[in-house]
């Protein structure tokens, strides 16, 4: 579905990505993993189109994406939950819930995602940034599960979370695989994503360093530790 | 009481008076609101934009026979297409630098549009009929007569102020609008044709100067310094406003324009600058702004 082919880019005159190279099937959910600094999240924007300077190859379904914008590349079906969630100040958790459009049928119903986020509708008229950090990360998911999207980008949606919260976006993600969905998932804590995920790629120094499947885990535990220094 | 009230009604009188200066204020700063919201721009054509707008009026009535409701149409139109090849073709190279190209830029443009008009126009201005429909007996206020035409441009203002602020502020395309005030590359992300919005938001805001300056026409003479009077205080109210502030810039606007008139009532060399004095105040007290936020 996704293919990576010997991705760079650039924030200004740093050069931060070296050649990424990376699979994702359809139906799959893949992390990526590696320390701070390592080039996840920028893979992760890079694939967006949201940075200013990229080369190499990004193919989704067929298409070529490295010269396209980035709301033409939404338009294709991939959608993005930043690091920073992105919730907006200026409007309500409706708005902000409603704001993605619907770029293809297909996508969870408003029904469905208030039955996983009773949190959000009960307070649907509030300003977004009111929310609570978990609150809002679970509008950041949700917002883009309503749109149809095919492939959805998660740059650690974990982070600063409650356990609580953590497993009910645990939950969540792993409905979003029961319906079909592809996920591309950034995530430091790596017990989240081990439970989660299909594979996993070691990212260092913005190359892509090892890939092990989730079966692979147990037998290669050593390898991963010495990757991510824990 | 009658006494009283002998003291209350002047100021009752010039600050009605003054709410036809704070709708031009009020519409004026909506714009560069709206513009330096979306496109961090600080729109210095503005005034020249509001110009264009009055002179359109005159030639499409002189030119082509359209009269007041037609250009109160027309000329928003033709000018915010202006606006839109500008954006298209200037502004938009300039979004990656600092605020303070598009500030040169559009300060720029503003002295050859005016210089253009000056040459074509001459500087002592063209007169514009009050329209047909507004030559009628003031309108009885109870404490004033208040001339019809200018009684319209107060009502005129607040229906397309109050309608600009509910676009943005409570509609679907105005939440796009929010969302991309702050976060334009999430929203591009999102599949929106932000650099789209941009051009429309621009062109959008134009068009509002250029409505001002067709409701100016019959009031002020039509020339080409009528827009450069204007936007020095209008840069005044959107600094005492706030700037990006929507209902900040309207409601900042329509004071103003009263406290002017007040002003013109117990000491009326002040009317010109007091403006000035109470942007020196906010800047000093609150330099975001009375509606502003950090």
């Amino acid at each position: 579905m996704l293919h990576v082919r010997g991705l760079e880019a650039w924030y200004g005159e740093s050069h931060v990505l070296h050649g990424v190279n990376l699979e994702v099937a359809e139906g799959e959910v893949v992390t990526l993993l590696g320390r701070n600094g390592a080039g996840k999240s920028t893979t992760i924007k890079a694939i967006m189109g949201v940075l200013d300077s990229r080369k190499g190859s990004i193919r989704f379904q067929g298409t070529e994406t490295i010269a396209l914008p980035p709301d033409r590349i939404a338009r294709l079906g991939i959608a993005w939950c930043p690091e920073e969630r992105g919730i907006f100040a200026s409007l309500t958790v409706k708005e902000n819930l409603l704001l993605p459009p619907v770029i293809a049928p297909g996508g969870v119903a408003l029904d469905r995602i208030y039955a996983l986020f009773p949190n959000l509708k009960e307070r649907l008229s509030s300003q977004g940034t009111k929310l609570s950090g978990g609150e809002q990360q679970m509008l950041a998911i949700a917002r883009i599960m309503r749109t149809g999207a095919k492939l959805l980008l998660l740059d650690e949606p974990t982070e600063g979370l409650a356990p609580v919260i953590i497993q009910q976006i645990g939950r969540t993600i792993r409905a979003l695989k029961e319906a079909g969905l592809t996920v591309l998932l950034v995530e430091q804590n790596f017990r989240f994503a081990q439970r989660l995920a299909d594979r996993h790629y070691v990212m260092e120094d913005g190359r892509i360093v090892d890939m092990i499947p989730a079966a692979g885990l147990e037998a290669n535990m050593d390898r991963l530790h010495a990757y991510l220094g824990v | 009481m009658s006494e009283l009230w002998y003291e209350l009604e002047p100021f009752l009188q010039q600050g009605t008076l003054g709410l036809v200066n704070g709708a031009f204020y009020a519409i004026l700063s909506l714009g560069l609101a709206v513009i330096f919201g979306m496109l961090n721009v600080v729109n210095f054509a503005h005034g020249a934009q509001f110009m264009l707008g009055a002179f359109v009026a005159w030639m499409l009535l002189n030119w082509a026979g359209i009269g007041y409701w037609g250009a109160l149409v027309l000329a928003p139109l033709l000018v915010g297409l202006l606006g839109v090849v500008i954006e298209r073709t200037m502004i938009a190279r300039l979004y990656k630098l600092d605020h303070l190209y598009g500030l040169l830029l559009t300060f720029g443009l503003a002295l050859i549009i005016e210089g253009t008009m000056r040459n074509a126009f001459g500087s002592s201005g063209l007169p514009y009929q009050v329209p047909e429909a507004f030559r009628i007996p003031p309108v009885d206020l109870g404490y004033m007569l208040m001339p019809a035409y200018r009684f319209w441009i107060v009502v005129v203002s607040l229906v397309v102020c109050l309608g600009t602020w509910y676009a943005i502020e409570k509609t679907k395309l105005g939440s796009y609008l929010r969302a991309a005030v702050e976060r334009p590359q999430l929203v591009q992300a999102f599949g929106i044709n932000v650099p789209l919005m941009m051009t429309a938001t621009y062109g959008a805001g134009v068009a509002l100067a250029a409505f001002a300056g067709v409701l100016a026409a019959p009031v002020y003479s039509v020339n080409p310094a009528m827009g450069a009077n204007f936007i020095i205080i209008v840069f005044a109210v959107v600094v005492i406003g706030g700037m990006g502030s929507i209902l900040g810039s309207i409601v900042t606007g329509y004071i103003l324009g009263v406290i002017e008139g007040f002003t013109r009532v117990f000491y009326p060399e002040a009317s010109a600058t007091v403006v000035f004095v109470i942007m020196a105040i906010v800047l000093l007290v609150r330099p975001t702004g009375l509606f502003g936020r950090a």
